[in-house]
């Protein structure tokens, strides 16, 4: 069962900040969700083999052979600061 | 007293030198100007989606068949969530539970004794970003006032290998990097340039009473790209721990810094929850099936590896243990010897010449072998020379340095400095006789029995000749000058 501390928990991993209106409205909309996983896992899954992906396709690779990139100029063109050459980030604390 | 042992394992990052990038177009590149490789992909721009680089699956293959992995049949991606300014998308695309290739053992040798380390799995992910730290001091993250990112590196096709614990000293990890290293520079998937960051690792170090079959509780020191510094980093971590452990104290789990400034390891600080990745399968990717057909053609157009060669050189040269594994461990040395002999030259003599001169040439000017200023055929030359009497053992290392200063043939430089061995007996004679007559009384000690003293006048004689005489005339001349 779901509790505010796992929802608390998660936000934080995902860089979420959430009132507390907001992690009980959570909390009670997961629970729901999980429940509804939970329903699933009734059935009898034995000899079912876990599915990664609903395509039924298999090894979509490409040759190594070089593109051309994007201009420094429009890579750069969407950051928020740039310094010279680069993207500019806070310092990390 | 209990007497404590360490137990080390190991995770090795290797990029991968094809043209591209692992999952999107923009070239691999060494030293371009920053941000010039990228494109919405590897930017991480929505929408955009990864493709798998087919050639880096082959040498991610390559590697692990080199370790004696099994490659499994199917294998999928997954997504290890975490936030960093390199890592554009806050995942990086990497393997979890079906990964490329498991259960491996690479062999190694630590002085005489050869050594198997069990190999858990082989796997496929992308590189980070390159992070610059600016302000501050110079490069580093405490006191940098912001970073600036180069995405060019961002997506290269990265390889992880993670051991089992199965290491038992500093010494041995250091030799396993290195063979290992070895390893994938001889498979052509990467020059492992540690400069350029190309190889690093994580060692992760416990300790336990000797004898004892569990498993301490361990330390990891991250991301090291210094063999120097990874052996100096375990001699530090081990005792240390012992200590704690001696004192009734417990070892927790975290991750450290080794500071070769102080040889100490210190905590880093811990990233909250940071080891909560959140795995799950990469929904933009699909699965991996690989041919068992097209493995077992890779591991038929293996190139011939370290071990094996290390094995064929005591074999075909007659070479031993120690001298193979000097000469043949590395792919850039053995080639170099390989072609000495190849072109006329003893298969001893030429290994002796190249473990000696020709190395201790390369380590004053710090230069790969094959790069040194005496090519293969000049040495090759040279041995002859020596072989077959013209130039003495010790003017040939005369020759040798006036071949690296001139850039010259051998043979040039024997007739330019008149290096000839002398194998005149009357020019010798009249040698042994004047060293004989200035020296009377080491004659008398040697008549009086004193047989060593034969050494002395040798010795003598070579100088006077400038090293050129012939040592094994200068031999008979001597003993018949002092009448035995």
């Amino acid at each position: 069962m779901i509790g505010e501390d796992d929802v608390r928990y998660v936000a934080k991993l995902a860089r979420l900040r959430l009132e507390q209106d907001e992690v009980a409205r959570m909390t009670g909309e997961l629970a729901k969700i999980l429940a509804h996983i939970d329903k699933m896992s009734e059935l009898d899954m034995a000899g079912v083999p876990p599915t990664a992906h609903v395509l039924d396709v298999v090894n979509v690779t490409r040759p190594d052979k070089p593109q051309p990139s994007l201009s420094r100029s429009d890579a750069l063109r969407n950051a928020p600061a740039v310094d010279d050459a680069c993207f500019r980030v806070p310092r990390m604390s | 007293m209990t007497a404590w042992e360490p137990v080390i394992g190991l995770e090795m990052h290797v990029e991968l030198d094809t043209r591209t990038k692992m999952f999107c177009a923009c070239e691999v590149t060494k030293g371009d100007a920053p941000n010039t490789h990228t494109c919405p992909r590897c930017l991480a721009h929505p929408g955009a989606l990864p493709v798998v680089n087919q050639r880096a699956v082959e040498y991610a293959a390559r590697i692990a068949l080199a370790l004696n992995c099994s490659v499994r049949p199917r294998n999928i991606f997954h997504r290890k969530n975490y936030f960093y300014p390199d890592l554009p998308k806050a995942y990086q695309i990497s393997q979890y539970d079906e990964p490329l290739a498991v259960e491996g053992w690479f062999e190694y040798w630590v002085g005489d004794e050869k050594l198997r380390c069990r190999i858990n799995r082989v796997h496929m992910e992308e590189d980070a970003a390159k992070l610059i730290h600016a302000g501050g001091d110079a490069g580093r993250i405490a006191g940098s006032d912001y970073s600036m990112v180069d995405f060019n590196r961002g997506g290269t096709p990265l390889i992880e290998i993670v051991s089992e614990p199965d290491i038992p000293s500093p010494e041995a990890a250091r030799e396993l990097l290195q063979q290992l290293r070895n390893l994938v520079i001889e498979l052509g998937v990467s020059e492992c340039n540690m400069e350029e960051g190309q190889i690093r690792w994580d060692a992760n170090v416990s300790v336990r009473p000797k004898g004892s079959t569990e498993l301490g509780t361990r330390t990891e020191l991250k991301n090291m790209n210094s063999f120097r510094y990874l052996q100096q980093a375990l001699d530090a971590e081990i005792p240390r721990q012992v200590e704690v452990l001696e004192a009734g104290g417990t070892i927790d789990l975290e991750t450290l810094h080794f500071d070769p400034d102080t040889g100490t390891t210190t905590p880093l600080r811990s990233k909250e929850e940071a080891h909560d990745y959140r795995y799950f399968p990469e929904p933009d990717l699909v699965p991996l099936v690989i041919d068992p057909a097209w493995v077992e053609e890779l591991r038929r157009a293996q190139p011939e590896l370290p071990a094996a060669r290390v094995e064929r050189f005591t074999a075909q040269y007659g070479l031993s243990r120690a001298d193979a594994l000097v000469l043949g461990s590395a792919h850039a040395l053995a080639a170099f010897y390989e072609e000495v002999v190849a072109l006329g030259a003893g298969a001893k003599p030429a290994a002796n010449w190249t473990m000696g001169e020709y190395l201790a040439h390369l380590n004053a000017a710090g230069l790969e072998a094959g790069h040194g200023h005496v090519t293969a055929e000049r040495l090759a030359k040279l041995v002859k020379l020596v072989e077959d009497g013209t130039v003495s053992t010790s003017s040939g290392k005369d020759v040798f340095a006036k071949m690296i200063a001139e850039r010259a043939e051998p043979e040039d430089i024997v007739d330019k400095y008149g290096l000839g061995q002398i194998s005149d007996t009357s020019e010798l004679a009249a040698i042994v006789a004047a060293i004989v007559a200035a020296n009377p009384a080491q004659v008398e000690q040697y008549r009086g029995g004193k047989q060593q003293v034969i050494g002395f006048f040798v010795g003598q004689v070579m100088k006077a000749s400038g090293g050129r005489a012939n040592p094994q005339l200068v031999n008979e001349l001597l003993r018949k000058a002092l009448g035995t």
